[in-house]
């Protein structure tokens, strides 16, 4: 039941690059991920794309998908119509390494900016006792695949290079958040810093970043908002006059 | 021509499991370590183990302890496993999984708020902590963040974070480097631009995990492509027993978006039947005898289980592992296999679509966001899938020391000897830190006591021609062709029921294709080019696959992960064997190994009669060694 679906793939590199058509064959069931390695295996041997597990669970092949962030691996290739022409384009708020592939290194760079978890000095190995309850709340941020399609969206980074010295992005407002809610995390006013050092305060709760996750981490709602709303010394900020209008939403 | 050149004290080859876990221990003594990754930092496939990491902690049965573990471990490899091995595992696992939660991590809690445990296949207790079905990516975050809570230490102090431990990622090693008969470092390329990089290192730890893409329906991803087997090799290390792999009986084998892709065994626990293509319920067939009392025979029987565990036996479809796979791979040889190779996996006709979502919440996501399949509504297709190796590089077992070759240490599934002919599921993950750790304090003891050894211009020379070889070539063979021609062979002719015909014509063919890829030309430049990593992959794999199949036309017995038609039985004159491989720079050997004699205090931790099966005559009477 193989058919001929139309594709348009971004090539090129940090000099240059256009959109090229080509047509490939697609089998039923597959996901967009697939006809690119056709592609890669049949008509462009050096067809540069990341990929690593191909069951969502990695976040490697984020990339952009008729102009949506996406992992291409789960991303149905019947999801779009018969005669429609699939668009892939790398991710826009990353420099383009080749083709699909961009250059990430920005998250790296963050994640190595927010201060580690800090265990209680007096409390040895075999000896914390949690409640699940009191664990599932950083253990929703925890499920973060790190595709950075969050990072992607949001539109403080996405056209405006000169904000990225300044904002960490949703992916690590959820790793603050989560050492916040961290039972045991022993390190004080990670709040405060998130918004001095981190940017949060630029973010006005969009939720574009709730609504790329594929982990279906709810970003905004049960990191950020909550942040927000309880960083102490707080001068001016806009959103946090909205995030209090905004309730958690059930299930958390 | 300049290179870039770096110098660090040890060198991680692998960001798995194992690969951090060796880093966090070199570093936290004070040695300056790389570490080195094809694909991004995070994405190991150690992220995809779900089920959890078995320490015997005792947080829900307190009559577990680390003999009985071991135990498991011995029963589960069908006693071929290096005890030691076993041994330290088992000692040491509870204290890597609190040793994570020091660092960060957040496990499922009991109701006393202590790590929760859950029982699995092979495990006497409930042993696996866990966190849902994501208990992987949880142990690579918390050691991903471990490292940077080290790099931003090194920052306060020397100004740089990247100072003492850094990582390089998407970078493939293609030479580990010798001089004098010792380790001095490796040779490789960046994927991104294609140049190159030595680095000069007195030891190198090889953690790359798996060898799944040497197979056709498998659930690694493209980067379990045996580097670490084949490096080792090259480097003058031994492989022991390569024949052992394990398959696990449901992966997915259609639609091909999720070929390989595991299905739980939970799917089956909670009813899921296996039908063939002419609607028959075969399994009730394929029971051995040792196993009749345990498992129904009939529908009826097997179907009252489900409700009533104590009065009926087990449905069949729960036989072990290696059981249900050989049952399955009968079926699509003789000719009621679906058109894709594989049987009907069914739960839709037992449970309602609400339950179905309810117990298998992971599963139901799985084949309806990747599949677009629905399975409260359809069967899954599924048919055996190559999982993981158990035989891997020799090492001994205290310092994960390489045998043979000074400065070379393996750990995680690259290594050898931990799981004997199987690995009982949640062992990998805290094999993973007890011997991951273990590489760490090897490498930091030889470190001490052998200082830098510089890399020679020959030998720099020979890997950068090696690289540039398939550029120079033109209208050469194609590396995709190549490995799916390769995949074919192992599926067909080392798969999971093996004969010496086959295994015979495979090492042929294999020999073949290993010729045809000294020709392998690459279109494009060097830039992030797929086909040209491809080429050097194809050659690791070419070498495991070599190994597999001499190993497994040398085993004349069916032990665990191996199973040959012409030889059913198991064989206890093979179970104090190991195959080891080597290479001789033109092809792999096989050398028969006699396993150490396992000792009196571990030997009398089992029941004689339980031994007596595994054992001759000779050896129970000697009782162990002393």
């Amino acid at each position: 039941m193989a058919r001929n679906i139309k594709l348009r793939i971004w090539r090129g590199d940090s000099t240059d690059g256009a959109l090229k058509d080509v047509v490939v064959e697609a089998n039923e069931g597959e996901v967009v991920l697939d006809v690119i390695h056709r592609v890669q295996a049949t008509q462009m041997g050096d067809l540069a794309v990341r990929w690593n597990c191909k069951a969502g669970k990695c976040g490697s092949c984020s990339m952009e998908i008729n102009g949506k962030p996406r992992l291409a691996c789960m991303t149905q290739v019947a999801s779009f119509g018969e005669e429609e022409t699939i668009t892939v384009t790398p991710l826009r708020a990353f420099p383009v390494i080749k083709d699909l592939v961009t250059d990430v290194s920005f998250n790296y760079k963050k994640a190595m900016e927010i201060p580690a978890y800090e265990h209680p000095k007096d409390l040895a190995p075999g000896e914390a006792r949690m409640e699940q309850i009191d664990v599932e709340r950083s253990q929703e941020f925890r499920k973060c695949i790190e595709c950075f399609l969050c990072q992607d969206v949001c539109h403080v980074v996405r056209d405006h290079e000169e904000n990225k010295k300044s904002f960490a992005g949703p992916r690590f407002f959820i790793r603050i958040a989560e050492l916040d809610m961290h039972p045991l995390d022993t390190l004080k006013n990670r709040k405060k810093t998130a918004q001095e050092e981190h940017g949060l305060g630029m973010c006005n709760i969009t939720k574009c970043c709730t609504e790329v996750c594929p982990e279906h981490i709810r970003i905004t709602d049960n990191a950020i908002i909550p942040m927000k709303e309880r960083v102490v010394d707080i001068k001016y900020d806009p959103a946090r006059w909205l995030g209090s209008k905004i309730r958690r939403r059930e299930g958390l | 021509m300049t290179i870039e050149r770096h110098n660090y004290d040890v060198l991680v080859i692998g960001a798995g499991g194992a690969g951090l876990r060796a880093a966090v221990e070199a570093r936290e003594a004070g040695l300056r370590v790389a570490i080195i990754c094809k694909s991004l930092f995070g994405k190991a496939h150690t992220v995809m183990a779900e089920g959890g990491a078995a320490a015997s902690m005792g947080n829900v049965n307190d009559n577990d302890n680390w003999m009985v573990h071991f135990r498991d471990t011995m029963r589960g490899g069908k006693f071929l496993n290096h005890f030691r091995m076993a041994e330290l595992h088992a000692k040491e696992a509870p204290d890597r999984i609190w040793e994570l939660e020091t660092w960060g991590a957040l496990f499922d809690r009991t109701k006393a708020g202590k790590i929760s445990q859950r029982n699995f296949g092979g495990h006497e207790y409930p042993r696996l902590a866990h966190v849902g079905d994501r208990t992987g990516l949880e142990l690579i975050r918390t050691m991903q963040q471990k490292i940077v809570q080290l790099q931003q230490k090194d920052g306060r102090e020397t100004g740089d974070m990247e100072s003492g431990i850094k990582v390089y990622a998407e970078l493939t090693i293609t030479d580990i480097l010798k001089e004098n008969g010792k380790i001095s470092g490796a040779y490789g390329y960046w994927r991104e631009s294609g140049s190159e990089v030595l680095f000069e290192a007195p030891a190198v730890i090889i953690a790359t995990g798996g060898v799944g893409k040497t197979f056709k329906i498998t659930s690694n991803s493209w980067e379990g492509t045996g580097d670490g087997h084949a490096l080792a090799l090259k480097a003058g290390a031994n492989l022991v027993d390569m024949e052992f792999l394990q398959f696990h009986p449901t992966g997915m084998v259609w639609p091909p978006s999720v070929r390989g892709i595991l299905v739980t065994e939970s799917v089956r626990g909670e009813g899921g039947v296996l039908t063939n293509t002419n609607g028959e319920r075969f399994m009730f067939k394929y029971i051995p005898d040792v196993f009749k009392d345990k498992y129904a025979d009939n529908e009826a029987e097997a179907d009252r289980w489900y409700e009533d565990q104590d009065n009926n036996r087990r449905p069949p479809e729960l036989l072990p592992r290696d059981e249900v796979a050989r049952a399955i791979n009968t079926e699509v040889k003789a000719g009621r296999g679906t058109e894709h190779g594989g049987v009907f996996l069914d739960v839709s006709k037992r449970l309602s679509a609400e339950i179905i979502k309810k117990r298998l919440p992971s599963m139901w996501h799985q084949f309806y966001e990747l599949a677009g399949v629905d399975i409260t509504k359809e069967a899954m297709e599924v048919g055996p899938t190559c999982h993981y190796v158990m035989g891997g590089v020799e090492v001994e077992p205290d310092t994960a020391a390489a045998v043979g070759v000074p400065g070379l240490f393996a750990a995680g599934e690259v290594a050898g000897g931990m799981h004997g002919s199987n690995r009982l599921g949640g062992n990998s993950l805290t094999d993973l830190l007890v011997f991951g750790r273990r590489a760490g304090i090897g490498a930091i003891d030889y470190v001490k006591n052998n200082g830098a050894n510089p890399v020679s211009q020959a030998a720099i020379a020979a890997a950068a021609a090696k690289i540039q070889a398939p550029f120079d070539r033109q209208g050469g063979e194609n590396s995709y062709s190549l490995h799916a021609e390769l995949q074919e062979i192992t599926h067909n002719l080392v798969g999971i029921i093996r004969t010496k015909v086959e295994l015979e014509e495979a090492i042929i063919k294999i020999a073949e294709i290993r010729k045809r890829s000294a020709n392998v030309s690459v279109s494009g430049g060097r830039k992030f080019n797929p086909g040209f990593h491809l080429a050097f992959d194809l050659d690791n794999m070419l070498l495991v696959a070599e190994s597999t199949a001499k190993s497994a036309i040398n085993r004349e017995e069916s032990r665990g992960g191996h199973t040959r038609d012409d030889f059913p039985g198991m064989n206890n004159k093979w179970r104090q064997i190991n195959n080891i491989s080597s290479f001789d720079g033109n092809q792999v050997n096989i050398r028969e190994q006699v396993l150490p004699t396992i000792p009196k205090e571990l030997f009398d931790l089992f029941d004689v009669h339980e031994l007596e099966k595994y054992m001759t005559p000779e050896e129970i009477a000697k009782g162990g060694s002393n």
